[in-house]
């Protein structure tokens, strides 16, 4: 029988550093899944000890006692007792404390000790609490503690040695079982209070980095300014900075597409590879440059501690539509993509607030939408300025997200009015202090982030791209008789019964066809495009310019303006219509969400073609 | 004094939590977060525009940010 590799849980409260010192320890490695039953993600990863023994490690969501008030803390707690069916419980906890925090990280810290698993105590951020003018006694902390208690900076590495050492003690002393023993709340906060004073070696007023950050950050007019300039930044940047590697992208594959072109015969093959594989594929990961920068964003936001103040600026506005600061951080992810916004909602203490916010999700603009927009904005608008810096294409750009957040409030006031039929919202949370975010988290981060999109567009976007291109493929139209490959396709032939149904707002034969396989993700409506007018192209030169030209010339501005309209609600996304049915335990929910989108888009394409075709457009 | 009346940036010891008028997953976060009679607090910012509301407060060596119906079940007093 061979041995498993002792399982090593780090816990402790958020914004202890815990995930820090788990990458540290864990390295670029890591494994993420749910835990059993449950969609709260399991990142684990191994560690050796000096011997060349593996330990396996898991990170544990932040929590603030074993008492939970939300799923994330139930997870620690089931998992810390041993109750988490399907999963074995820790051999050993690291418990993670924030040096600079022990007033209140120290209760935690104690109830677990309690459990009787034999534990290190790692005295996190030592560094930080220095630079505010605190100097801790880690050897009486571990005395009082009854533990062993390890000085560590998971972000500079220090400290990690003697950390895995002092496990790897810890874990081969034989040792007797020990009973947990129940201590009542308050006296444990008391205990915890006394050792934290009693630590202290000297305690000066430092220079309170994170006081003076807040005092502009949260200021009532300047922080509200400072939040709108970092959001109107940031989706300038998505479009001003993508441009040149976006135009790399696209040579290369202008470039393999024209070495397929040379190296092979005209044919069904060569057709295949580069009006269905590569115009379809090739449409997507191009937009791999914009998806990444809004990431890096949000990464950055988190890290650095910001991200919580953008929740304090945001809250009242938020509890005017029945919701508040805590949705603000979900739906801020949800501007990247809403799976992970949606699992984020997990935090959220008021279920009802956590139903309504899981609902609006997906009417903020994910980077999915990008491609679809970036296309109809680049062929439709005008590469003008209309201000020092401030593109005309960039502008529409940033009113289609604000049709988006519109349309958000208006539907979680409706849902929080009507639906859920909640009365109150809450708003309380920790903010943790300022931090300079560590590059190579963000990279780990982002390089998982790239992964999961290039797997999509290898997997289920290159699926839907290659059966959509059989599909408009076959049955072959005769040469000379006068009917469009299209047109004559098994494809144009489903489209032909969509196409009544959104004939009214707008839409044309073209648009119906590539609805249909974008049901499976937003972004395959542009590679449908493509394909379909890669392959309608009467020859190779036509067929190798890019797509905005072509839709240019063949779509009103009324018809551009429906189909931005339309997506901006439109529910087309298999993946989240999949997660909300797992975070809300039924189809009631997701078919509730998938119906009220539907009908919104549906709405608001056909105000908008017919507005604008009032207009002469 | 309430919480939410405390001038900023002066230090002030909680007195007492009206634990009943705060519902239920509330009264229990801020025990989480270290809200306790004896504790040294210390009102920092206000939210923003006319709202003033949420608060951000000093608990500890933590900050917290707290809506003022929340904080108004919080009776504190000036520390000299």
């Amino acid at each position: 029988m061979t041995q498993m590799p002792p399982l090593v849980a780090l816990v402790g409260n958020p914004n202890a550093g815990k995930s820090a010192l788990f990458n540290a320890l864990t390295g670029a490695r890591q494994k993420i899944a749910n835990y059993p039953g449950v969609t709260v993600e399991r990142k684990s990863g191994r560690a050796t000890f000096d011997d060349g023994q593996p330990v396996e490690m898991i990170d544990l969501p932040g929590a603030y006692s074993l008492d939970p008030d939300s799923l994330d803390e139930a997870v620690t707690r089931d998992v810390v007792l041993g109750n988490l069916e399907g999963h074995r419980r820790p051999d050993a906890l690291v418990i993670v404390l924030d040096a600079g925090n022990l007033d209140n990280h120290l209760r935690f810290a104690l109830e677990l000790i309690a459990q009787g698993l034999p534990t290190v105590v790692a005295l996190n951020m030592v560094d930080l609490a220095e630079r505010d003018g605190l100097q801790l006694d880690a050897e009486k902390l571990a005395r009082a503690l009854g533990a062993p208690v390890i000085e560590t900076v998971a972000v500079r590495r220090r400290g990690l040695a003697p950390l895995m050492a002092e496990l790897e003690r810890t874990l081969k002393t034989p040792r007797a079982s020990v009973e947990p023993v129940a201590v009542s709340f308050g006296a444990k906060n008391q205990q915890a209070r006394d050792i934290a004073r009693s630590v202290i070696v000297s305690e000066t007023s430092g220079r309170q980095w994170t006081r003076r950050l807040d005092s502009v950050l949260l200021h009532p007019v300047g922080g509200v300014v400072i939040l709108l300039a970092l959001l109107f930044l940031m989706f300038q940047a998505v479009y001003g900075w993508s441009e040149a590697p976006i135009g790399w992208i696209e040579s290369g594959f202008a470039l393999l597409s024209d070495a397929i072109t040379g190296a092979l015969p005209d044919g069904l093959f060569r057709s295949f590879l580069t009006d269905g594989v590569i115009a379809g594929v090739g449409s997507v990961i191009v937009f791999l440059p914009q998806i990444l920068i809004l990431f890096l964003f949000i990464l950055l936001l988190e890290a650095s501690g910001y991200m919580t103040r953008a929740a304090f600026v945001m809250d009242r506005v938020m509890a005017a539509v029945g919701l508040s600061g805590h949705s603000f951080i979900p739906l801020l992810s949800s501007f990247a993509c809403a799976i992970p916004g949606i699992m984020a909602t997990r935090t959220i203490m008021d279920q009802k607030e956590r139903l309504a916010t899981i609902l609006i999700a997906p009417l903020m603009t994910c980077s999915a939408r990008l491609p679809v927009y970036t296309v109809i904005i680049g062929a439709f608008i005008p590469s003008t300025t209309v201000g020092p810096g401030i593109g005309l294409q960039g502008l529409v750009l940033f009113g289609l997200y604000i049709a988006g957040i519109l349309g958000a409030m208006l539907a979680a006031a409706v849902i929080q009015r009507f639906v859920t039929q909640s009365r109150t919202s809450s708003f309380l949370i920790e903010m943790p202090r300022y931090q300079w975010p560590r590059l190579r988290d963000i990279a780990l981060n982002l390089w998982q982030r790239a992964w999961v999109f290039l797997r999509r567009a290898g997997t289920i976007i290159f699926a839907a791209t290659i059966i959509l291109w059989a599909l408009l493929s076959f049955p072959k139209a005769h040469v000379g008789s006068g009917i469009s490959q299209v047109e004559y396709s098994f494809a144009g032939r489903v489209a032909d019964g969509l196409e009544p149904i959104v004939r009214p707002i707008g839409f044309n034969h073209d648009i119906a066809l590539a609805l249909i396989p974008a049901m499976a993700a937003r972004e395959v409506a542009v590679s449908a495009l493509a394909t379909v007018y890669a392959i309608d192209a009467a020859d190779e030169d036509a067929a190798a310019s890019s797509l905005g030209p072509k839709l240019a010339a063949d779509w009103s501005l009324a018809t551009a303006l429906a189909f931005l309209a339309w997506f901006v609600f439109a529910p087309q996304c298999i993946s989240t219509i999949a997660v909300t049915r797992r975070e809300t335990n039924g189809w009631k929910w997701p078919i509730f969400m998938v119906t009220y989108l539907f009908a919104l888009a549906y709405a608001a394409a056909g105000i908008t073609y017919w507005t604008a075709r009032s207009f002469g457009l | 004094m309430q919480l939410d009346h405390l001038p900023l940036n002066r230090a002030a010891v909680i007195r007492a939590i009206d634990w009943d008028v705060l519902p239920d997953q509330e009264g229990h976060r801020l025990r989480s977060l270290g809200f306790e009679p004896g504790v040294t607090i210390e009102a920092l910012h206000k939210g923003i525009l006319m709202w003033r509301d949420p608060l951000a407060v000093r608990v500890g060596r933590m900050t917290v940010a707290l809506r003022t119906n929340v904080a108004a079940a919080i009776d504190c007093e000036l520390k000299p």
